[in-house]
């Protein structure tokens, strides 16, 4: 598996977005108040479309973009707002000294295991020619490099996510509705 | 940048699986487990260079099953808050033995 030489722009910018994606991370998880995590997701959800769009899928980060940093995030800025919840100081609470060491721990060996498993030997029949996807995007551009799979050889789960996301509108209604205004 | 990209995918879960530890405020949980599922997007992107396009389809895939389960999500959470008035998971132990 060889990968083409890139450029020093490219490399920089892909090593930019990569750091400010993981410090943003960083800055999100380490916040106590919900909406300035939320604002820090979103900062991170934005330079992960932009390394969607560095390696060849542009419509994944538009994508990215429109339905993580947009819709989703929206979503939970709604309902931080719906729930009104009183003091920063006592909705925070994150947990004491000793599960912060533990979470520590527990993530230096989830981060260890994850990087063993990444060395492992990619069998060679599987690979195809590395410009290959170069080739789809110059033939079917950038949507239909996705939309000829999704519609072709995945259609079944693609109509099945319909029934998904249906299943899902109907639950999220009848869970937010409650008990007051279902019971008549 | 293959490897680059495996790297970054690793420590971006890692982040989000600790910020689902650490914290006790359901919604920044829910919030850290988007993380996780934007990290595993990425390493199905970065794959997708390497064994066609599939990936991305993955990708269309897992972003409809998270905005389908921050939705669903989200209404539980509103639920709970109703009956407890708090989101704090501390306070809510309903099924701990």
């Amino acid at each position: 598996m060889t990968e083409p030489h890139y450029s020093l722009f490219y490399v920089f910018h892909f090593y930019l977005f990569g750091v400010i994606a993981l410090a943003s991370a960083l800055a999100f998880v380490t916040r106590t108040s919900p909406v300035p995590a939320a604002l820090w997701l979103v900062n991170t959800m934005f330079s992960v479309a932009a390394l969607f769009v560095m390696l060849d899928a542009q419509f994944i980060g538009v994508m990215q973009v429109l339905v993580y940093a947009g819709a989703i995030m929206v979503v939970f800025l709604f309902v931080v707002m719906l729930l009104n919840l009183g003091h920063p100081s006592e909705l925070a609470h994150p947990r004491g000294k000793w599960w912060k060491l533990g979470a520590g721990l527990v993530g230096l060996g989830l981060l260890s295991e994850i990087m063993v498993i990444a060395r492992a030997k990619l069998p060679q029949q599987l690979i195809v020619p590395t410009d290959f996807n170069e080739q789809q995007l110059q033939k079917l551009n950038a949507v239909g490099t996705i939309a000829e799979p999704l519609f072709r050889d995945y259609l079944l789960a693609f109509e099945l996510t319909s029934v998904l996301l249906l299943v899902a509108i109907a639950g999220a209604v009848v869970l937010a509705r409650g008990r007051a205004a279902g019971a008549r | 940048m293959l490897a680059e990209s495996l790297a970054l995918t690793a420590a971006l879960f890692i982040i989000g699986v600790m910020g689902v530890l650490i914290h006790r405020n359901a919604i920044i949980i829910f919030m850290c487990v988007e993380l996780m599922l934007t990290a595993v997007n990425l390493t199905f992107v970065a794959f997708s260079r390497f064994y066609g396009p599939a990936g991305q389809v993955f990708v269309v895939f897992v972003m409809t099953v998270s905005a389908a389960e921050a939705a669903v999500g989200l209404a539980i959470i509103i639920s709970i808050f109703r009956h407890r008035q708090t989101v704090n998971l501390k306070d809510i132990n309903l099924l701990r033995g």
